[in-house]
């Protein structure tokens, strides 16, 4: 945890980790579970059942023309389909694999390159990558950002991944330029990323190493001088971001024909220590701490993602999924504890909010449920999610969650109101 | 099942700088102690006492408050501690025991807690405290009738007051450097000026106050005074004397940033900040009172939720019907 220092006038800066380490491979786990997203009108027709046999790479769904999918990531047996709920809310089905010790793979990978194969093989690869976007005809995407940038702090896969695997990443801007049509791909790197970023063919933007530099949204306003709207996504304004792990991997399945089914993530121990791990996505989180020689006590905290962003869960058992960049593991004595104390308005939210929100009148407006006048008043869904609000607070008040309550409830307002 | 750790859920950031308010108002406190020193090395015990009484009964207040309206207890924040303590060094070292009891109650339960406690206060409570109290009993706060046993080898006169009755010709006897080193009559901790000024740039460099505040509130009294003393020498005295005497140096460090009654953006810090000085300078001058500060602080601290709404628009936010 970085303290304020002792001078504290100026700002405290927090840097991006910068330096990558070598990758550890982790072994094919005995079990995988992958989180398949409810989709919206109830079950499916032919959801995979217990004791269906599956392959490396196959496609599991729900129904055959279901928009939500997972890639299984082992061959092996299915020996568990249990209901999962996440802390934000979103169903899923948790799909249980028992591994075999080696990998068939499947072979309904067709190499055709078009968008409608990207869309049916690659929205459960690493890096999350989503594809809807392209083929929206509201959107029109007129160009993609490839981000070398992290979504968090200490993180530092999209980095390894472009320092290590520029040819990959060259290979899937080509595919991108193929299915989509579009000549624009940007990619957003450290300063320290810039020559092996050259490489690839793609148009290199160095962005700075402070949070929350290498947020979408930042992005989109210093590297492309676009303001993405309040309560848009960069997408609205014609921007597409993708991962750099995700277009590495894009490349190398249309190179060698396979489905990418590992995971690179960033293992933060409770001595602060990284650990770059490669994984099955699906793995347990108990194997990646186990390699990484972690081991949890009570009252400890797992947290998936980042330190500013991420998001702690209850249970080791949990699978990692093609989204999680990290895992930080912080033991009691280093966790930021929230209090209920009122705001004393010293400011400090409102002098490091990256997107100059008046934090301090819209935490008062959100502490008394009062939502819609936080949103029309005082800016809340100009909000970009990097929690800087939350770290300074000296009141220690949970803003970041706060923000997040109130954007979850207008939203549930606004889904009634259309109904 | 069984044998899992039970992990602690929590929503993001899991980071904190580590700042507390409690930290912040040791802080505070610990830069006040060179005024505070000075007062009680000219006062003596009766200063000493002053001080102590005054936090204790601050802090007393606040405990009664907390178990009147059954709210958790708070005076471990150290923000009584912190109110006592102002409320302390804004009074003559011969103050009376029950304008003590009477001003911090006034302080803590109409400054601070019939608002909501801290955060919540329209007002500084101090001042709030120090402006019913000099209204209500003038006898004690007339420095020269309060310290009239008092002889310390340097003028034991209050500067304001002589200035306020007697003209420019009344203040010649003191010299800036004498006002800045704390050799004049006055409140236990507001005299010492240098001792002030270094207490705020230790709160400033370390980030607990807000320099902007008390950059404009110094710039406006000066420039106010400077603009009387330039349109006539002989009745209205220099910018520097304004500066060095009275409440001026406690106010521009210690009152008008406090935390919950002034703004938080930069440009309503600097309006906020220089339109103080500039009610005390011409309240001094012109006004009926002595010292404009507790006063000028108020007005404003009223001022201040109408000056925050000037602010840069966020990022991303759409102006509809612009």
């Amino acid at each position: 945890m970085i303290k304020r220092s002792f001078l504290g006038l100026v700002k405290p800066r927090l840097q991006y980790s910068l330096v990558s380490d070598t990758v550890r491979e982790l072994p094919v786990p005995s079990k995988v579970t992958l989180l398949l997203k409810e989709p919206g009108n109830g079950g499916g027709t032919t959801p995979p059942k217990v004791g269906d046999a599956v392959k490396t790479g196959q496609k599991l769904s729900a129904s055959p023309e279901g928009a939500e999918y997972v890639i299984a990531s082992v061959t092996g047996t299915v020996s568990g389909i249990t209901p999962y709920v996440d802390g934000y809310g979103q169903k899923y089905t948790a799909i249980t694999i028992e591994a075999s010790s080696q990998d068939e793979w499947d072979d309904q990978f067709n190499k055709e390159l078009t968008l409608d194969t990207v869309q049916n093989f690659f929205e459960y690869a690493p890096g999350n990558p989503s594809f809807k976007a392209f083929a929206d005809p509201e959107k029109r995407i007129r160009a993609i950002v490839i981000n070398g940038m992290e979504e968090d702090l200490l993180i530092t896969t999209n980095q390894y991944v472009v320092k290590n695997h520029a040819q990959e990443i060259k290979s899937g801007i080509q595919v991108l330029k193929k299915i989509t049509d579009i000549d624009r791909i940007l990619m957003a790197v450290p300063e320290s990323l810039f020559q092996e970023a050259n490489t690839t063919g793609a148009e290199v933007k160095t962005v700075s190493d402070i949070y929350p530099n290498g947020l979408p949204h930042t992005i989109m306003k210093d590297v492309l001088g676009q303001v993405v709207e309040a309560g848009n996504a960069p997408e609205d304004m014609g921007v597409a971001f993708i991962a750099a792990e995700a277009v590495a991997a894009l490349g190398a399945a249309f190179d060698t024909g396979r489905l990418p089914v590992t995971k690179l993530l960033t293992v933060v121990g409770k001595d602060g220590k990284t650990t770059n791990v490669r994984a099955r996505i699906g793995t347990p989180l108990r194997d990646v701490l186990q390699v990484c020689n972690i081991s949890l006590s009570d009252r400890d905290r797992l947290i998936l993602g980042g330190p500013m962003r991420g998001a702690a869960t209850y249970s080791e058992e949990l699978p990692l999924g093609p989204g999680t960049d990290g895992i930080v593991v912080q033991d009691e004595g280093n966790s930021a504890e929230v209090t209920d104390y009122p705001c004393i308005n010293c400011g400090e939210c409102v002098r490091i909010c990256p997107v100059k929100i008046p934090v301090n009148m819209l935490v008062r407006f959100l502490e008394a449920r009062l939502y819609e006048d936080a949103a029309t008043m005082y800016d809340l869904h100009c909000c970009i999610e990097c929690g800087l609000c939350s770290y300074v607070c000296i009141s220690r008040i949970p803003i970041f969650q706060y923000i997040k309550v109130g954007k979850y409830e207008l939203s549930l307002i606004e889904t009634a109101e259309a109904e | 099942m069984n044998n899992e750790k039970k992990l602690v859920v929590a929503h993001a950031p899991y980071w904190h700088d580590g700042s507390k308010i409690s930290t912040k108002n040791n802080n505070i406190m610990v830069a006040a102690l060179p005024a505070v020193l000075m007062g009680i090395s000219h006062y003596g015990a009766p200063a000493l006492g002053v001080i102590a009484f005054a936090m204790a009964c601050a802090m007393i207040w606040e405990l009664i408050m907390n178990v009147a309206m059954r709210k958790p207890f708070s005076i471990g924040d150290g923000s009584a501690a912190v109110t006592g303590l102002l409320l302390g060094m804004l009074f003559p070292a011969t103050a009376p025991w029950w304008v003590i009891v009477l001003g911090t109650s006034l302080a803590i339960i109409v400054g601070k807690q019939i608002f909501g406690g801290i955060g919540f206060n329209p007002l500084n409570p101090p001042l709030l405290a120090l402006a019913m109290l000099v209204i209500s009993f003038k006898g004690v706060f007339d420095f020269d009738e309060a310290l009239r046993h008092y002889d310390l080898g340097f003028v034991m006169t209050y500067p304001l007051a002589d200035l306020k009755y007697f003209g420019t010709e009344a203040i010649d006897k003191f010299s800036l450097g004498d006002l800045f080193m704390g050799k004049q009559a006055g409140a236990i901790g507001s005299t010492f000026g240098l001792g002030l000024t270094l207490g705020g740039l230790y709160l400033i460099l370390r980030g607990y106050m807000r320099w902007e505040i008390s950059l404009s509130f110094l710039a406006g009294v000066f420039i106010t005074a400077l603009l009387f003393n330039l349109s006539d020498s002989a009745k209205y005295a220099g910018p520097f004397f304004h500066l060095f005497t009275g409440y001026t140096l406690i106010a521009a460090f210690f009152l008008v940033p406090e935390d919950s009654s002034s703004p938080a953006n930069f440009i309503p810090m600097l309006i906020f900040g220089a339109l103080a000085g500039l009610m005390t300078v011409l309240i001094r001058n012109v006004g009926a009172y002595v010292d404009g500060v507790p006063f000028s602080i108020l007005l404003l601290n009223l001022a201040n939720p109408l000056l925050d709404r000037i602010r840069p628009k966020a990022i991303g936010k759409v102006v509809e019907n612009a």
